[in-house]
């Protein structure tokens, strides 16, 4: 089973971050802690740590606003993303049961951070980015638990990739209160599919907002 | 003995403090939350905005110091649980990989004191109060929750970007260890939708009883 759909988008976005990931995870403790020595050690203004550009002062995220903006609408994008994908599991009949309770009860949680975002960007004078038209493969209950995991390893990845870059104090704390519960998410489906929950090991890594993108793309479909 | 663990009312739960030394900040931050609040309601922003402000001395490195205290905790709690959990299957695989990745927690963070020119707090003894499987997992799931709340209260204060990062990318493991003890104990990974930030007062009080 965990071999079948080879060609799917799916696999697709499974082998670009998340199987990077991994392989980073596979390549040793010593590694990220290196890494994170680097990164500490660092007052040049530049930095080893993993794939962060903190250091280059750009979040990748200006195409959805300036600043905070930005990075609040590009956070409401991918929130969108997975409240549709949760919405389109739980209609798919793939799940019944505690599966089902559990889709369920991170769909909502993820429909409350597109409230919250969404009332940031207002608050900042920002206007939100509209919700993306989605469509997600939904051809098994195991290829789609993988695609949540992958998507919801992703989202924690890109919450921490963006960390550096906010600006408000208000805004930072709201963004690491989700961001640990993407981490929750992500660990609980890497649970039920029987996967490690620390992909990367010990220090969890960040993705910069143009691989995260990259990755959502397929799904987005207007 | 299972049963102390509730008779500390603090770790029944992870709770929004109140209180901070820094008025200035706690007023930039409330600003923005009751302007949040009237946008889109009040109890949305409450958790999470709640408590963004934990206080530490002596800047990143004091809060570095705070995280070694409850990192030490942890990977000592941990390696106990080898023997004192009784656990088997997936549990102590479970056991072994979070343990694991305290340890490191501990030695990332002591290094980096270091190179901040700071002096890593010393080792603290801990005595951990309970009994069997059922005791160690309600214990673990306390002490990883509060971990959460501890870095997501601490880090809106660090001032290095590089060290926030590093903050960021322990509380995600944090948060995946919380989700993952959580499902052993037959609760919800993700109680909430927005984890709550925790004074660095708060959480110190948390973890007393378990410091000799």
């Amino acid at each position: 089973m965990a071999v079948a759909n080879k060609e799917s988008a799916l696999s697709r976005v499974a082998s670009d971050p998340v199987s990077r990931r991994k392989l980073l995870a596979v390549t040793g403790s010593s590694t990220a802690l290196t890494a994170f020595l680097a990164a500490c050690g660092s007052d040049s203004g530049t930095t080893t740590m993993g794939t962060s550009t903190a250091a280059a002062g750009k979040s990748g995220t200006e195409k959805f606003g300036k600043g905070d903006v930005g990075i609040l609408n590009y956070a409401l994008t991918l929130e969108y993303l997975e409240v549709a994908f949760y919405e389109d599991i739980v209609k798919s009949g793939l799940f019944k049961g505690s599966d089902l309770a559990t889709i369920r009860k991170f769909g909502k949680e993820e429909a409350e951070h597109v409230t919250a975002l969404t009332g940031f960007v207002k608050q900042m004078g920002g206007t939100p980015v509209p919700k993306p038209k989605t469509e997600f493969p939904l051809k098994s209950a195991k290829s789609v638990l993988e695609l949540a995991a992958t998507v919801e390893n992703l989202g924690a990845a890109a919450y921490l990739g963006q960390a550096p870059y906010i600006k408000g104090a208000s805004v930072l704390s709201a963004a690491l209160s989700i961001h640990s519960v993407e981490g929750r998410h992500a660990a609980a489906l890497d649970t039920l599919l029987g996967e490690s929950i620390t992909p990367d090991g010990a220090f969890a890594k960040p993705a910069p907002a143009s691989e995260v993108l990259k990755s959502v793309e397929p799904f987005i479909v207007g | 003995m299972s049963d102390q663990i509730l008779a500390q009312p603090e770790l029944a739960g992870v709770r929004i403090d109140e209180d901070s030394d820094d008025l200035s900040r706690s007023e930039v931050i409330l600003k923005g939350a009751l302007a949040a609040g009237a946008v889109y309601g009040a109890a949305m922003v409450g958790p999470f905005v709640g408590r963004a402000l934990a206080m530490s001395e002596g800047g990143d490195v004091g809060i570095l110091n705070f995280a070694l205290t409850l990192e030490y905790l942890e990977a000592t709690f941990y390696r106990e649980a080898k023997t004192r959990a009784k656990a088997s299957g997936d549990l102590k695989s479970l056991i072994d990989l979070i343990g694991r990745d305290e340890d490191e927690h501990v030695g990332a963070l002591t290094e980096t004191i270091k190179m901040l020119g700071g002096k890593p707090v010393a080792e603290p003894k801990f005595d951990f109060p309970y009994s069997g499987t059922a005791g160690f997992l309600k214990l673990a799931q306390t002490f990883e929750d509060t971990g959460v709340s501890a870095y997501n209260g601490a880090a809106p204060q660090i001032k290095s970007k590089e060290v926030l990062e590093a903050a960021g990318s322990i509380v995600q493991v944090e948060a995946r260890h919380a989700a993952a003890i959580r499902l052993q104990n037959g609760d919800e990974p993700s109680p909430v939708a927005f984890d709550p930030a925790l004074s660095e007062a708060k959480v110190l009080k948390a973890v007393e009883p378990f410091i000799q």
